[in-house]
C-alpha cells in the first residue's frame, strides 16, 4: 500500500487536463508510440471533439521514482462539466490527492474554484500546476498571485509545466509520489469499495470501477451493493492498464474493476459501497446520494415510423448512462415519444447528439423544462416537469421553482453587461468580490429555468468567451408560474406548451408566434397563431392566406400533369403535422423549440 | 338512360411561326399537311371499335386554320364514316385571326362546323407583337366581323392577361373591347412562362416578372366581375359563356371525367379509368402510323384514389362544382362526411359553398382551386 498513489486531475475546461494525462501515460511507458492516440482517456468521439471528458476513466501508471522504488500511480480522470459534479465528487473521494491544473494564460476560472472546493471537502492533498507556460500569453506571476489570493493555496508549492511540450512531467510524477499520501485501510477489515463509475460492455455486462478502501475482493466472492442490498457473484477483478488487466484480487488502497454479471449500469449507483454478503462492513462509505435529473425534455422521432428505433436506441444508450432516465410520452402534435431527464443542458446536448450520431436518428426535442413544485389547495405536493401535467390552476395554492447559485468569474470590463444579464434572468442576492486587479468573482441566485433557457450562451457572448460559470442547485422558491400554451387557429399545440414565470410568458409567447409565422407556409385561409395563458391571449401573429394558385388551362394533356403535381403536394402535406386544419412542417417545431439559440 | 357520349379532339400541330408564350410542340413544315391528314384518317379508323359515337368535336392546335376547307371536309367525312356523330354535335375549330377570310368561314359553315374559337389574345398591337402573334388588332377585329357575317352564332374569343406592361386599366379596356363584339364565349388565360419558351428567355434577360400574387388575384377577380357584369357566366376558372348553352360542351367533358378521344401527336384520350396519349413529335407520329402501329406514347390506368383526386380538382375548377351524389356513386366517398371539418372551415372562409347537393367554389375559391383539391 505504501507504493500506491491515487490521484485525479482537476481543471477548468480547456486548461489541458486530457493532454497532461496523455503525457503522464506516455512518460510512464504504459503504452508505446504505436498505440498512442491523443487524449487517450477520452474514449468517445464526442469527448475528443468537444474537448471535454464526459465519463470518468481510470488508468494505473507504473513509475520508478527517484527514491529507487516502484510505484503504482492510479490516475482517475473526472468529467469536466458542472452537469457531472456528483460524478466528479465520487472520483475525488477515491483519491488522496489532486493535481489542480491552471492555464498560465487564463488563470483561475470558475470551475477551478468549484473543483478546488470539492477537493478540499475531501481533505485531498492539492498540487497546483501551472500549465501552458510555453504560451506567449502566459502570465505565471499573475497566476501565482491568484493561487495565493483566490485559492488560498501556498504559491510556492506549484509546479510549472507545459503538457503540450512535455515540460515538467517528471517533476509532477515525483510530486505525486512525495506529496500525495499513500492510501490507508486494512486488508483484514470487511470489504468496503466505493463505486466511482460503471461502464457497459456488450460481452461482460457492467464493468464496475471502484476504489477499495477496506478489505479484499476476489473472483468468486458474493458482493452486495449497500444501496439496495442486491448481491452478485464476482466473475473477475483487475486493474486498468490501457485495457483491463485481470488480477487475482483487489486490495484495500487499490483502484480497479469488478465484473459480477450486473446487467446494466442502471443496476449500479455511482457512490454506492460494495461489501461482501457474508462479511459486510458496518456502514457504507460517506457521500452517497442518488443523482436526480434536473432538466427534462421530450424526444420525438421526426418520422413516426422511427418510434421503435428510437425506443431501442434509448434503451441501448441507457445501458451506459445511469443518470439518463426516460419514460413514454405522447403528444397530440408530435405523436409517440419519450419524456427524458438529464443532469443538465450539456447532458441533454450529449444525449441528443449521440442519438443522432451513433444511432442515426432524426429527432425533435421539446422545450427543456425544470421540475417545478406545486402545493395544491388540499396541501398535496406534486412535482411537475412536463407542461402536459400542469395542474388545474384553480387547484394550485403555491408554485415553486428550483433556484441555483451561479458562480461566475470574469474580467471587470464585462461586469456591467453580466450584471444586466443576471438581473434580466431574475438574479437575486448578488455578491461581488475583486479577486485580483481587473478580475471579479460574481455570484447570483437565479431560477434554474432561466439558466437552462439561454443564459449560458448569452453569458459567453457578453463576456466574449472570457467569463466562466458554474452553478449549484440550492432550493425551491415560490414563483408566479403559469402554463403558456400556443394555439394555431384556436387549437392547442401541446408540444409547444411551456411552464414559465408570468413575467416571462409574453416575451416567450411572442417569440414562438414569430417563429411559427416564419416557418408555417401560407395556406388557403388566414392562420391565427396565439400565445395564451388559460383563456387569456397574450401574444398573436397572423399568417395571411394565399389568394391565387390555380393554373389557367386544364384540358386533355394538362390533367395528368396537374394530378401528378397534386399527388406530390399531398405527399408533402402528409409529412407535416395537422393541427386545427393547419399543416405545420417539422421545421416550425424545431424553430420554436430552438428558441434558446439566439 | 342515355349513354354518355364521348368528345373528340383533333390536333393540328402546324404553325407558321412560334408564339413567344407557347411551349406546345408544333412544326412549320406545312408541306407535311397532306401526309398528316392521311395519317389522322388512319388513326380515326383504328378507334372505330373502341368509341362509337361523339357529340362534340374540337379541332385545335397548333393552327387548324392552316388546313384548307377541303382537308377539313376530308377529316369530317372520315369521322362520319366510322362513328355516329350526333346531329346536334358541337363542332368547334380554333382559328388564327391572320389566316382567315369570309370565304373560309363560309366554307367551314357548310362543313357543319358550328362553333368558332378565335385566338385573338389581345386587341393591343403592342401586346400582340410582344407575344409574337403574326396579325394586327385590326385583322383580329376583321376576323370577328367576318365570322359573324358568315353566320357563326357561337363565337369564342381567347384572351391572355398578366402580360408585361399591361396594367389593370388597359386590361379592362381589352375586356370591354371583347365584350363589344358580344361573343358567346370568352376565355381569359393568365400568362405563364414555361422555361422552354422564347418569352421566358425574354423575361429573364430583361429581369421582368409575372404579376405578383396580389395583382394576379386582382386581374382574376377583374375578369370575373367585369364579364359577369356584362352578362357572362364565369363557369370555369378561365372560361365565360353568355348563356348556359354557350358553355363549351367539349371542354366540359374534360372536367367531368367524360370519355374523350384525342387524335394527333400528344393528344390525350380518356375512357373508363384509362388515359393514354400519343407521341409528341409529328415525325414519330407519322412513322408509327405508316408502319401500321398505334402512335401511343404511354397509357395510365388510374387508381380509385387518382380518380377521386382528379374528380376533386377538376370539379372545383368549375362554377357548378362537385355533384356530391354522383361523386359518391362514382368514387364511393361521401365527401361531406369525410372532410366535414375542413369543408366547414372553407365555407366559413367563403372559399366554397354547399347548395342542392353540390360543393362549388366561390369566386375567391376558384382562384385557389388547385389547393382546394388538397383537402
Amino acid at each position: 500500500m505504501e507504493n500506491i498513489r491515487n490521484f485525479s486531475i482537476i481543471a477548468h475546461i480547456d486548461h489541458g487536463k486530457s493532454t497532461l494525462a496523455d503525457r503522464l501515460i506516455q512518460f510512464t511507458g504504459v503504452c508505446n508510440e504505436r498505440n498512442f492516440q491523443d487524449q487517450i482517456l477520452d474514449n468517445m468521439d464526442i469527448e475528443r471533439e468537444r474537448g471535454i471528458t464526459i465519463k470518468s476513466n481510470a488508468i494505473s501508471l507504473p513509475y520508478h521514482a527517484h527514491d529507487g522504488k516502484d510505484y503504482i500511480l492510479n490516475l482517475i480522470d473526472t468529467p469536466g462539466h458542472v452537469d457531472f459534479s456528483y460524478e466528479v465528487s465520487r472520483s475525488l473521494a477515491s483519491c488522496e490527492g489532486v493535481l489542480l491544473l491552471i492555464d498560465a494564460a487564463q488563470g483561475v476560472q470558475a470551475q477551478t474554484l468549484a473543483n478546488l472546493y470539492l477537493a478540499l471537502d475531501h481533505n485531498l492533498e492539492i498540487i497546483p500546476i501551472i500549465n501552458k507556460i510555453d504560451l506567449p500569453s502566459a502570465d505565471v506571476e499573475r497566476v501565482l498571485e491568484e493561487i495565493d489570493s483566490e485559492l488560498g493555496l501556498d504559491p510556492f508549492t506549484h509546479i510549472k509545466c507545459s503538457a503540450k511540450e512535455g515540460i515538467g512531467i517528471e517533476e509532477i510524477l515525483e510530486a505525486i509520489v512525495t506529496r500525495i499520501p499513500p492510501p490507508t485501510g486494512d486488508t483484514a477489515n470487511p470489504l468496503a469499495a466505493l463505486i466511482f463509475d460503471a461502464k457497459y460492455d456488450s460481452f461482460r455486462g457492467t464493468i464496475i470501477h471502484c476504489r477499495v478502501f477496506e478489505g479484499v475482493v476476489k473472483s468468486g466472492d458474493i458482493i452486495k451493493f449497500m444501496y439496495n442490498g442486491t448481491t452478485y457473484k464476482v466473475e473477475e477483478v483487475g486493474h486498468f492498464l490501457l485495457t483491463r488487466a485481470k488480477r487475482d484480487k483487489l486490495f484495500a488502497g487499490e483502484v480497479g474493476y469488478i465484473i459480477a454479471g450486473v446487467k446494466t449500469v442502471a443496476d449500479v449507483r455511482t457512490g454506492d459501497t460494495i461489501t461482501l454478503q457474508d462479511r459486510p462492513c458496518s456502514k457504507p462509505l460517506p457521500g452517497f446520494k442518488e443523482v436526480k435529473p434536473v432538466v427534462f425534455a421530450s424526444i420525438y422521432p421526426i418520422a413516426s415510423d422511427d418510434y421503435q428505433d428510437l425506443a431501442d436506441s434509448l434503451e441501448k444508450y441507457k445501458l451506459n448512462d445511469a443518470s439518463f432516465i426516460f419514460e413514454k410520452d405522447s403528444s397530440a402534435a408530435l405523436g409517440q415519444g419519450f419524456r427524458c431527464g438529464f443532469l443538465g443542458l450539456l447532458h441533454l446536448d450529449i444525449v441528443q447528439e449521440r442519438l443522432e450520431r451513433e444511432y442515426d436518428l432524426s429527432i425533435i426535442l421539446s422545450v427543456p423544462s425544470v421540475r417545478y413544485r406545486f402545493t395544491l389547495k388540499d396541501k398535496k405536493i406534486i412535482y411537475v416537469d412536463n407542461p402536459a401535467h400542469y395542474p388545474d390552476p384553480a387547484e394550485i395554492d403555491k408554485g415553486e421553482e428550483p433556484y441555483i447559485r451561479a458562480a461566475m468569474m470574469l474580467p471587470e470590463r464585462y461586469l456591467g453587461a453580466v450584471m444586466k444579464l443576471c438581473m434580466e434572468k431574475r438574479g437575486l442576492n448578488s455578491n461581488m468580490n475583486y479577486t485580483s486587479p481587473g478580475r471579479v468573482e460574481l455570484s447570483y441566485e437565479m431560477p434554474l429555468a432561466e439558466v437552462i433557457y439561454d443564459f449560458y450562451d448569452r453569458f459567453k457572448s457578453v463576456t466574449q468567451g472570457y467569463g466562466s460559470f458554474d452553478y449549484d442547485i440550492i432550493d425551491f422558491r415560490e414563483s408566479n408560474l403559469v402554463l403558456m400554451d400556443i394555439l394555431v387557429n384556436g387549437e392547442k399545440v401541446d408540444a409547444l406548451s411551456q411552464i414559465v414565470h408570468r413575467e416571462r410568458a409574453r416575451a416567450r409567447a411572442l417569440l414562438a408566434c414569430d417563429r411559427l409565422k416564419e416557418e408555417i407556409p401560407r395556406q388557403m385561409f388566414k392562420i391565427a397563431i396565439q400565445g395564451a395563458i388559460g383563456a387569456e391571449i397574450i401574444a398573436r401573429s397572423t399568417i395571411s392566406a394565399f389568394r391565387k394558385d390555380v393554373i389557367a388551362k386544364c384540358y386533355g394533356g394538362d390533367i395528368s400533369r396537374k394530378r401528378k403535381l397534386l399527388e406530390k403536394q399531398k405527399a408533402g402535406k402528409k409529412r407535416m403535422k395537422m393541427i386545427g386544419n393547419v399543416s405545420i412542417p417539422q421545421s416550425a417545431f424545431l424553430a420554436v423549440l430552438k428558441s434558446d439559440t439566439d | 338512360m342515355k349513354k354518355e357520349q364521348a368528345g373528340l379532339y383533333i390536333h393540328i400541330p402546324f404553325c407558321l411561326s412560334k408564339c413567344g408564350y407557347c411551349s406546345f410542340y408544333s412544326i412549320k413544315s406545312i408541306n407535311l399537311i397532306p401526309e398528316y391528314i392521311a395519317a389522322l384518317k388512319k388513326e380515326i379508323k383504328y378507334y372505330r371499335n373502341i368509341f362509337s359515337s361523339f357529340d362534340t368535336i374540337y379541332i385545335g392546335g397548333g393552327t387548324p386554320s392552316l388546313l384548307s376547307a377541303v382537308q377539313i371536309d376530308d377529316l369530317i367525312s372520315t369521322l362520319n364514316k366510322y362513328f355516329d356523330i350526333d346531329r346536334q354535335a358541337e363542332i368547334t375549330i380554333e382559328v388564327n385571326p391572320g389566316d382567315v377570310s369570309l370565304e373560309y368561314f363560309q366554307a367551314l359553315r357548310k362543313l357543319g362546323i358550328n362553333r368558332l374559337n378565335i385566338g385573338v389574345q389581345s386587341f393591343d398591337d403592342k401586346v400582340l407583337k410582344f407575344l409574337g402573334r403574326r396579325y394586327s388588332s385590326k385583322e383580329a377585329i376583321t376576323s370577328i366581323e367576318a365570322a359573324r357575317a358568315s353566320g357563326f352564332d357561337n363565337l369564342g374569343i381567347d384572351l391572355i392577361y398578366g402580360v408585361h406592361g399591361v396594367n389593370i386599366k388597359s386590361w379592362k379596356n381589352t375586356l370591354q373591347k371583347a365584350v363589344s363584339f358580344a361573343p358567346e364565349h370568352i376565355s381569359c388565360y393568365q400568362l405563364s412562362l414555361d422555361d422552354r419558351t422564347p418569352l421566358y428567355k425574354k423575361y429573364s434577360l430583361n429581369d421582368w416578372h409575372l404579376p405578383d400574387e396580389n395583382t394576379e388575384l386582382k386581374l382574376f377577380l377583374t375578369n370575373s366581375e367585369e364579364l359577369e357584369n356584362a352578362g357572362y357566366i364565369h363557369y370555369e376558372v378561365s372560361n365565360f359563356a353568355r348563356l348556359d348553352k354557350f358553355k363549351s360542351r367539349h371542354n366540359q367533358k374534360y372536367w367531368q371525367h367524360a370519355p374523350y378521344l384525342g387524335l394527333g401527336p400528344a393528344a390525350h384520350s380518356f375512357l373508363n379509368n384509362k388515359r393514354w396519349w400519343n407521341k409528341a413529335a409529328v415525325k414519330t407520329y407519322l412513322n408509327k402510323i405508316v408502319q401500321g402501329k398505334m402512335p401511343v406514347e404511354d397509357t395510365e390506368t388510374l387508381s380509385a384514389e387518382q380518380l377521386q383526386l382528379e374528380a376533386l380538382f377538376l370539379g372545383l375548377r368549375t362554377q357548378a362544382g362537385i355533384d356530391l351524389k354522383l361523386y359518391k356513386t362514382r368514387h364511393g366517398i361521401d365527401l361531406l362526411a369525410d372532410k366535414e371539418t375542413i369543408i366547414d372551415v372553407l365555407i366559413k372562409n367563403k372559399l366554397v359553398e354547399l347548395r342542392n347537393g353540390f360543393l362549388y367554389p366561390t369566386r375567391a375559391g376558384m382562384a385557389i382551386a388547385d389547393s382546394l383539391a388538397l383537402i
